[in-house]
């Protein structure tokens, strides 16, 4: 990884099977699914360091499964992290995630970390047994489930949600002994700053649905946190954007091709103009160099962080623009992105988790320093 | 800021019109129970900081709040008038048989739990006089869910209270008073605090959550 700012840079997927509302033409499953691994190993080959791919289990998504999509990118590439956006903590067996990850970060050598969340679709609970109420307590319970899967050997275990563990032990172990990286990925709600903060887990912000102003109050909730934790220093926490880009060579090209996805795209579409939602949220539809200046920008609210995920393909956009996109993104944004946040970036900031980087900091970690892990506090037992 | 004669700040007022003309009957409405109100507040040595909301100027900003799920900043700061008031006067005109669309859609983009506590002075204009159980089917409600305080009295004027009454009748203007008075009782004796989102202490110390989980 040419990686002099710290930082990654890659794609996030939310995998929706959306018209395209200037053709009419609405992939198949099939041609959506074979899609993002195209998409994905692109992500590769253009220089950026992260894919990672949604999590659904309702139309118009075909992404329920995804270690099984992410270990076929896997076997395609070399170097890319594969990461999640996001694996549903609150309806998933947390004994299933633990195995799942775990299993692809030992085939992949360690290329996977995972960001957690809690899902947008209501009736997901229910389709798996779960009680929407419930939402941040699964999240809760099940994450100090998972959690103690991969840093205990063996596990007895009681809590609200699954049967209890007596004596058991997930397989395979994390790779080197250590678990994948997680992030926790949230819009609003405090208690999962709070979660990342407390294990001294990074911090994923979606960012692209909502006001800066925002987002950069979740982060500083979650960074005072993880101080009070004993991990670090604010500034040191582990901190990922989430970000929404459409380029051209020049800005109004961008603006034309882009209008007709944004007005029907899910989420926002057919409600506010392009140019209130870019005015009010991080979409940046322009140059590159606009992308450059926008995205610059973040570090501002949010102070220097490790990962930055663009959304690119959804809304209907077709596979040829999307790989069209990622060409500009990997030549002309993100060289100048890592030479940028370089600059100015103190010493003590950690550099974004890698398998690498993970293994060595628990090798330097002295026994004194992990019994005084809260995360080890036997809460749950 | 304006302070009243004993020094204490003044009483924040917010008042919601929904009305959609220009002039507006609900806004006339809404005016004269702010007046109101603030002849009430001034009788019991308070004073008071009145802020208008015309739902009309936010109505495609609500539109798009409903869609996205957050406000324009236009629209958080009418949001942050309201919810932080010591006392909120909501006032709507009645469309078929209830407070109009715009009405309840700005109090759908507002927290659930932003208002409870708040005194809450209800209004409603119409054509005619039979719509006035609005107040009471319709209105009350509302802010019942929302946790608030509504005032006993809340203000009904039909198009022909405005040229209506004699000594012998209670008119449009004495049941105005007596509305502004009776909330002007309830803000007197309440201070609005909400905490941010963000504040550190608004939030639950993860040992905590981890707690009450491991209770049984």
């Amino acid at each position: 990884m040419s990686n002099e700012s710290g930082m990654q840079f890659g794609i996030f997927s939310v995998g929706d099977i959306t018209t395209d509302p200037t053709t009419g033409v609405t992939p198949t499953e099939h041609e959506r699914l074979k899609a993002m691994i195209t998409i994905a190993k692109h992500a590769e080959e253009v220089g950026l360091d992260v894919y990672a791919a949604g999590e659904h289990h309702n139309p118009p998504f075909a992404n329920s499964s995804p270690t099984t999509l992410l270990a076929m990118i896997a076997a395609q590439t070399e170097k890319i992290i594969l990461s999640t956006a996001t694996t549903l903590i609150t309806t998933n067996d947390p004994v299933k995630i633990a195995e799942d990850f775990a299993l692809l970060q030992n085939i992949t050598d360690g290329r996977v970390d995972l960001t957690l969340g809690r899902g947008n679709t209501g009736p997901v609970y229910p389709w798996f047994g779960k009680d929407i109420r419930q939402g941040i307590n699964l999240a809760i319970e099940n994450y100090a489930l998972l959690h103690r899967l991969w840093t205990e050997e063996v596990v007895d275990w009681k809590g609200h949600f699954r049967t209890p563990l007596q004596g058991f032990t997930a397989t395979p172990r994390p790779l080197d002994g250590i678990a994948p990286f997680v992030w926790h990925g949230s819009i609003r709600s405090t208690e999962i700053a709070e979660q990342a903060a407390y294990y001294g887990d990074g911090f994923f912000a979606n960012h692209i649905f909502w006001p800066a102003s925002h987002t950069a109050q979740m982060v500083q909730l979650y960074r005072e946190r993880f101080e009070h934790y004993g991990h670090g220093k604010a500034h040191q926490a582990y901190v990922g954007l989430g970000g929404q880009v459409f380029m051209a060579k020049n800005s109004q090209d961008a603006v034309r091709q882009f209008r007709p996805y944004f007005d029907n795209a899910p989420v926002y579409g057919h409600g506010p103009s392009l140019e209130d939602f870019t005015a009010q949220t991080p979409l940046t539809v322009g140059s590159p160099q606009e992308v450059i200046d926008r995205t610059l920008g973040f570090r501002g609210y949010v102070g220097d962080y490790q990962r930055q995920l663009f959304l690119m393909d959804h809304a209907g956009l077709p596979l040829k623009t999307v790989l069209e996109q990622l060409d500009l993104l990997g030549s002309e944004v993100v060289p100048v992105l890592r030479r940028e946040f370089a600059i100015g970036r103190p010493a003590d900031v950690p550099d974004a988790p890698t398998h690498a980087n993970q293994v060595a900091r628990a090798a330097e970690a002295t026994p004194a320093v992990s019994s005084a892990d809260p995360a080890a506090v036997p809460a749950l037992r | 800021m304006s302070a009243a004669p004993s020094g204490l700040p003044a009483k924040r007022i917010a008042v919601v019109s929904a009305g959609l003309s220009q002039p507006s009957s609900t806004r006339l409405l809404a005016d004269r129970l702010a007046e109101a109100t603030t002849r009430g507040l001034a009788s019991l040595g308070e004073s008071a900081d009145v802020e208008v909301i015309e739902l009309r100027d936010l109505a495609h900003d609500i539109t798009d709040n409903l869609l996205t799920g957050f406000p324009s900043p236009a629209l958080e700061a009418a949001i942050a008038a309201v919810t932080s008031a010591d006392g909120v006067i909501a006032v709507s005109p009645v469309f078929t048989a209830s407070y109009s669309g715009l009405f309840k859609s700005f109090f759908d983009v507002v927290d659930k739990d932003s208002l409870a506590g708040t005194p809450v002075l209800i209004g409603a204009t119409a054509g005619s006089p039979r719509h006035s159980l609005v107040l009471d089917l319709a209105l009350r409600p509302l802010f019942a869910y929302l946790r608030s305080v509504v005032v006993p009295l809340g203000v009904f004027a039909a198009s022909e209270d405005w040229g209506s009454g004699d000594e012998t009748t209670t008119t449009l203007p004495d049941r105005v008073a007596r509305a502004g008075e009776q909330l002007a009782d309830l803000v007197a004796g309440h201070t609005t605090r909400r905490p941010g989102a963000f504040d550190a202490d608004a939030v639950v110390p993860f040992e905590e959550q981890l707690r009450r989980l491991s209770a049984e």
